[in-house]
């Protein structure tokens, strides 16, 4: 299950507590448990802001959850920047793009003549000139997306932009599903009591003096295993593309 | 009665709810009560009177007319007794949001409060504060800003709102991020600049994925007296003087064996839960709600504790509640409940303490429960 703390495994450690458990429950590593953090938050807010009106509030802390997690994988080196360009720093930023949050702040809305129900689509034409990441936003509305399939995504005017986010959307959701099974279904089974188990096995776990040595934040082991590293590469890559296109467009 | 229907709005086609986020008193008028009530969007103002006096022994009003009981039931109370409100509405509502330009909330709202001025009222929602007189109903101050100019660059959201008990200047607010901010409205027409900055340390032993959700602050309520302000965050209670900023004076641990199992009440959003707190009258006693149908009670002075459960299988009318225990760990006894079967969809959110008398009001799902000290 997912990791209470930052506090980090050491190697060796690591490596003792999955042997004496082993009989019991494979532990998933400390990566693959962040990995099933940052999923199961990207598709939270992939959800957010399916609603017209998303709660701001759980929408920021989320990304803010999500922003955490990728600023700990960047400093681990899991994170290998796709980002050739010399964006650097900035496109740690633009990784989740905080305009995900916002396709309920109608910009349009505030101190502009909105006269009617009737006129809106001849504002949304309007629109089209400014930011079009707002433009995007405001179409996603009008269609009530509810449906997280492609063809929901259809809209009026198909720029190229959100040709580009649909297929992103999709992308998101093929990379889900291609995931290494045991994640998706920790992700999506319905067994809460499992999650429950683990979480007070980890608890106990915690409590042992073998972890207590670790320091938190400071120390940075290597991620251990290398089938986690490249499901996150792959999975960070898609998140990279996509969050890139939500950012330009 | 009710106070708001269901609206529509047409800009984004997206049915408001009725519910009612919260709703505040105002000091009693000519025999008239008056109150604030609100939903996500719009602020309404209720002047609810007597017609009919029936004579049921059942008074609407104490004696010297002192001001009521700030509780959802008692406005329940009211409109069972013939008498009809009269509503004055404005603000907010979203047809009108191009005429209010800036004033006007696209976000909800999620704090009124009215100020001692008993002339002034305040509405926040997530990125603003404005600030509104009960005799203008078309138009409002902004006093609080925090929406970036780039919205890529917002992480934090105000939670919660309350002016100072008596100075009409001064006011909190709370945020995502665990801190508080004090403001003074003579300082500035937009406060964008606190007087004051609480904001606890955190704890590096403690620190998680979730430390920063499990900070956010879900309510913020001066203390009578106007010394102390108290915080709610999802898994404590914290009371703060107004002259130490850079911690709590107290902190009461209210479901601590919750902190275990974050990562699943992440997961079934049960971590974004926002309760409120409460004082009571002599600023002794803390109240705030949990899962399970649960309230606890903090003593300030004595440091004991209780767990009540509002529920009505579990207690008739007029006994005296038992308190409740839960099990953490080991072997659970005959009366205690384990962790693991706490029902996570029964959640105290809402909770209000007479102002001068012990009586208390828990909403728990779709009961209002009305407590009262055993009268002997």
């Amino acid at each position: 299950m997912f990791v209470r703390g930052l506090k980090r495994k050491c190697f060796d450690g690591e490596e003792d507590i999955e042997g004496t458990l082993a009989g019991i429950k494979a532990i998933p590593s400390y990566n693959l448990q962040r990995q099933s953090l940052l999923d199961m938050s990207l598709v939270k807010l992939q959800l957010c802001h399916m609603l017209v009106e998303p709660n701001l509030c759980r929408s920021v802390l989320i990304a803010n959850t999500v922003r955490q997690i990728q600023e700990e994988m960047t400093q681990d080196g899991t994170w290998q920047m796709i980002n050739t360009q010399s964006t650097g720093q900035t496109s740690l930023d633009r990784l989740v793009s905080t305009d995900i949050l916002c396709r309920s702040s109608r910009e349009q809305a505030e101190g502009k003549q909105v006269p009617g129900y009737g006129s809106f689509s001849k504002d949304f034409e309007d629109d089209q000139t400014q930011d079009s990441s707002e433009t995007m936003s405001t179409s996603s509305s009008v269609q009530a997306p509810r449906n997280m399939q492609s063809n929901v995504w259809e809209m009026e005017n198909p720029q190229e932009s959100r040709g580009n986010f649909q297929k992103s959307l999709d992308q998101i959701f093929e990379t889900l599903e291609n995931k290494s099974p045991n994640s998706v279904e920790d992700l999506f089974s319905e067994v809460d009591n499992s999650y429950y188990d683990l979480d007070t096995m980890l608890t106990g776990m915690m409590s042992n003096t073998k972890m207590g040595h670790c320091d938190g934040l400071e120390t940075f082991s290597s991620p251990t295993t290398a089938t986690s590293n490249s499901n996150c590469k792959s999975d960070l890559n898609e998140l990279d593309h996509i969050v890139e296109i939500l950012v330009e467009s | 009665f009710q106070s708001h229907e269901p609206e529509f709005d047409y800009l984004k086609s997206l049915e408001i709810e009725e519910k009612i986020n919260k709703i505040r008193w105002l000091p009693q008028h000519n025999a008239a009560y008056f109150l604030l009530s609100t939903n996500d969007k719009t602020v309404k103002l209720w002047k609810v009177s007597e017609r009919d006096k029936r004579p049921e022994g059942y008074n609407l009003k104490d004696e010297d007319g002192r001001l009521r009981d700030p509780s959802m039931i008692t406005t329940l109370r009211v409109s069972t007794v013939a008498c009809s409100p009269q509503a004055h509405s404005w603000a907010l509502s979203p047809t009108d949001t191009a005429r209010r330009g800036a004033a006007a909330a696209p976000y909800h709202i999620n704090s009124i409060s009215v100020n001692s001025d008993y002339e002034t009222y305040m509405s926040a929602d997530d990125l603003r504060i404005n600030l509104w007189n009960f005799e203008i109903t078309n138009q409002s101050f902004n006093i609080v800003d925090i929406k970036p100019a780039n919205m890529e660059e917002l992480t934090e959201v105000i939670t919660a709102a309350e002016f100072h008990p008596h100075h009409c200047n001064a006011f909190v607010y709370s945020s995502s991020k665990g801190t508080i901010r004090l403001c003074d409205m003579r300082a500035a027409a937009l406060c964008d600049r606190h007087a004051k900055f609480f904001e606890e340390p955190e704890d590096p032993s403690n620190r998680s994925f979730f430390s920063e959700i499990i900070s956010s602050i879900s309510d913020v309520k001066f203390s009578h007296s106007g010394r102390y302000i108290l915080t709610r965050d999802y898994l404590t209670v914290k009371v703060w003087d107004l002259n130490m900023e850079n911690r709590p004076m107290e902190t009461y641990q209210v479901h601590d064996y919750l902190r275990s199992k974050l990562c699943s009440l992440y997961e079934n959003d049960c971590i974004f839960d926002k309760f409120e707190c409460v004082w009571n009258g002599s600023d002794s006693v803390i109240m705030t709600g949990s899962y399970n149908n649960f309230f606890r009670m903090f003593d300030r002075n004595t440091k004991r504790d209780v767990t009540l459960e509002a529920s009505r299988e579990n207690s008739k009318p007029r006994a005296v509640l038992k308190p409740r225990k839960v099990c953490v760990g080991g072997k659970r006894r005959k009366d205690e409940i384990s962790v693991d079967s706490l029902d996570f969809s029964k959640k105290i959110l809402h909770t209000a303490w007479h102002p001068t008398e012990n009586i208390i009001a828990v909403a728990a799902t779709n009961n209002l429960y009305i407590f009262q000290d055993k009268v002997n």
